[in-house]
């Protein structure tokens, strides 16, 4: 199975966001690089609006994921509750 | 295959014809296993001038700051023209031996290695 | 009762599938003349896909949130003297290649995604293309303002898009962007959305803005990440054309399966440029352009094509001449860019013994065989005052425009040469791809207005080299050009830290 991945700034917002991911997707593997973390798993991986939201205090729209990513590869599937990333081989 | 076009018939204006050159043509040369030059030359000379003056005025001008330059044995160089080997004659004009607009020179001194025998 | 949240698919099918018109009185052929030349079948636009569902108002409020954000960055970065924190002044001249090398493809990127989405007969990838349109062209507003304050600073900032228009090396970018622009909207979404944005960006928007952190350039950083924030949405919406594509008309495959060739392949080249960025020109390493390469073009470029292949759709063309030419096209480009120091709107310079050291283990197949003797021949030709630099002008590639300066890639010390004959005319280019990419489409490729021809046609000015430069280019010549050592960039950067 290919990786899809997603990388993000490394700021305070996106702290949470990569907590959330890991309670997730407890199979990923993070990378910390110069400004900004990198986040890779096999086959799939999803971000929860309802664990971002657990994280972070308050309520958070799946779409704010947009002000601090930087790249992502994968099929993407985005509704409200959760934005998934996956490859079919 | 040919370009996908709006309308039929299409072709570009073909910019580097000949006559667009002041009567000078194009030449490129290069120097095989030779990188301190990184790339060939390209050279506009009148296609009128003996190959002589080709090798050892223009070409001189460019590849000279080679310290191997001048340890060049022509008579054992290799040559190719548009990928066939070719035996420059040194009083002839490039247009009566067949080099003309475009062409692409290659020359080979297998006898010098470069520096550190690196091709450099 | 409260009010009733729209949820994001319906809120997305009411402002965008719902603002589309029937055509009673015109006939639609005619209204989308652009939309069956190429080839190309469409038989349901309502399949397009737009995971992200962004719609209007939701587009300014993120758009104007990442802006305030940036800006507050700017301005720190001026107000507190950013330029003199950057790790070593070498490091600017990166970013003099990038203002007047892709900065200015963004504003390309912003017409063609305006006139591409104009003639898309469905409404989603027309409001695809206007945002991505908007979206590439505050990528060069930002690009230009961030990079203004370097202008105040460093030389050679100062007429970007002047020279983006008539400097020999900066015709790379621009003939790739022309080429895609002048070819049909399903090409240009092909070449740009997908082999471009997908996989090729992210080797520049991701590990070189890295890179400008790790230097200390907070403005570079900022704005890069801001705008790769726009392009993950650029990225998807490229994966999602190409399956869109690939799903309405299996005729559509073979066409497409071409335009991936093509443009993987002339992405590639335009890399060159980046790679020696990576590789040379930033003083604080984060990887090296091979292991970038591994990353963001083997390793996700190769999932993605496992992924099409159930469309039909297989690896680009020469994928092993590519994988084999990451051990080489950096060294390759340097070295063609330092012996045309002079001649370039920014500064060159021998890389230091311990950059020297870097890149034999970084390389150690390639640098020390093959790139590390032409470093010790220019160190000692500068030691003896005799900075070397190539007289005369190089061969370029009738595709790509590089010089030919790329070697064969079992043959290393043996510069690549092809050659094709069309209409009594010899066309030349550094490599099979490019070979290919003429001789499918020749029409098109025999007006390429190749730099080094035209100076010698009489038509960037002249005689001299230096004229060309200075009035042409508009270069300041002896203060842009050069070696790093001694310039005046040098001076001043030496004079703000207190050295003699």
């Amino acid at each position: 199975m290919s990786k899809v991945y997603i990388a993000l700034q490394d700021n305070d917002q996106s702290r949470y966001i990569v907590e959330a991911i890991e309670d997730d997707n407890p199979e990923v593997t993070v990378n910390y690089m110069p400004a900004m973390i990198r986040i890779e798993c096999e086959g799939q991986l999803v971000v929860r609006r309802e664990t971002v939201e657990d994280k972070l205090g308050r309520d958070w729209d799946i779409q704010e994921l947009h002000l601090n990513l930087i790249t992502l590869g994968g099929n993407v599937d985005e509704d409200d509750d959760r934005l998934s990333l996956s490859w079919n081989a | 295959m040919s370009l996908k076009t709006l309308k039929p018939g299409y072709s570009g204006e073909v910019k580097d014809r000949l006559e667009n050159f002041n009567g000078n043509q194009l030449v490129y040369v290069g120097w095989d296993h030779q990188l301190l030059f990184c790339a060939p030359f390209t050279l506009a000379v009148s296609p009128d001038i003996p190959f002589g003056q080709l090798r050892d005025q223009v070409m001189a001008s460019v590849f000279s700051p080679h310290p191997e330059w001048t340890q060049i044995n022509w008579d054992s160089a290799g040559w190719l023209l548009d990928g066939k080997a070719f035996v420059p004659q040194l009083d002839v004009s490039l247009q009566a031996q067949g080099i003309d607009h475009k062409s692409l020179l290659r020359f080979q001194t297998p006898e010098l290695a470069g520096f550190m025998s690196a091709a450099v | 009762m409260a009010a009733k949240k729209l949820n994001t698919k319906d809120k997305y099918r009411l402002l965008t599938r719902d603002l589309d018109w029937e055509f009673s009185y015109e006939d639609r052929k005619q209204a989308f003349p652009f939309e069956e030349f190429e080839g190309i079948k469409i038989t349901d636009w309502s399949k397009w896909e737009d995971p992200f569902r962004l719609t209007m108002d939701t587009y300014w409020k993120y758009q104007a949130e990442k802006e305030k954000k940036l800006y507050a960055i700017f301005d720190a970065v001026a107000q507190n003297n950013g330029h003199t924190n950057i790790s070593d002044p070498r490091y600017a001249n990166a970013l003099k290649l990038f203002l007047t090398g892709v900065s200015p493809l963004e504003y390309q990127a912003h017409q063609g995604f305006a006139h591409t989405g104009r003639q898309f007969g469905g409404v989603g990838a027309r409001i695809a293309c206007q945002m991505q349109s908007i979206d590439e062209l505050r990528h060069v507003q930002t690009q230009v303002h961030a990079m203004s304050h370097y202008n105040k600073f460093f030389d050679g900032f100062q007429d970007w898009s002047h020279m983006h228009d008539r400097v020999w090396y900066l015709s790379v970018p621009k003939s790739f962007f022309d080429d895609a622009r002048s070819a049909g909207p399903f090409e240009f979404l092909v070449a740009i959305s997908f082999s471009f944005e997908y996989v090729l960006t992210n080797l520049l928007f991701v590990p070189f803005m890295s890179g400008a952190a790790y230097n200390g350039d907070m403005a570079t950083v900022t704005f890069g990440f801001s705008a790769q924030s726009d392009e993950a949405r650029h990225m998807t919406l490229g994966l999602e054309v190409i399956k869109f594509l690939l799903e309405q008309h299996e005729d559509n495959v073979p066409i497409v399966q071409e335009w991936i060739d093509k443009w993987f392949w002339r992405g590639t080249r335009l890399l060159t440029l980046v790679s020696m960025m990576m590789d040379y020109m930033l003083p604080n390493k984060v990887m090296s352009w091979k292991e970038a390469w591994e990353v963001y073009f083997e390793e996700a470029g190769g999932a993605l094509f496992k992924d099409l292949a159930r469309y039909g759709i297989r690896a680009p063309k020469y994928a092993e001449t590519i994988e084999k030419e990451k051990e080489h096209v950096s060294h390759q480009a340097w070295w063609l860019f330092y012996s045309y120091g002079d001649a370039t709107a920014f500064h060159t310079w021998i890389p230091s013994d311990e950059e020297l050291d870097w890149l034999s283990e970084k390389y150690p197949d390639t640098f020390d065989k093959y790139y590390r003797p032409r470093w010790e021949m220019a160190k000692k030709m500068e030691a003896q005052g005799k900075r070397f630099y190539t007289k005369g002008l190089p061969q370029l590639c009738n595709c790509c425009q590089i010089p030919l300066m790329f070697t064969e890639m079992d043959n290393p010390t043996q510069l690549a040469y092809r050659d094709t004959v069309y209409k009594d005319e010899r066309y030349h280019f550094c490599s099979d791809g490019c070979h290919d990419i003429f001789v499918a489409e020749p029409e098109k490729y025999v007006q390429s207005w190749l730099p080094v021809h035209q100076i010698l046609q009489g038509n960037c000015g002249g005689p001299g080299l230096e004229d060309v430069l200075r009035d042409y280019y508009r270069m300041n010549v002896g203060a842009d050009n050069l070696d790093m050592k001694g310039s005046p960039d040098e001076q001043r950067w030496n004079s703000w830290k207190g050295v003699a």
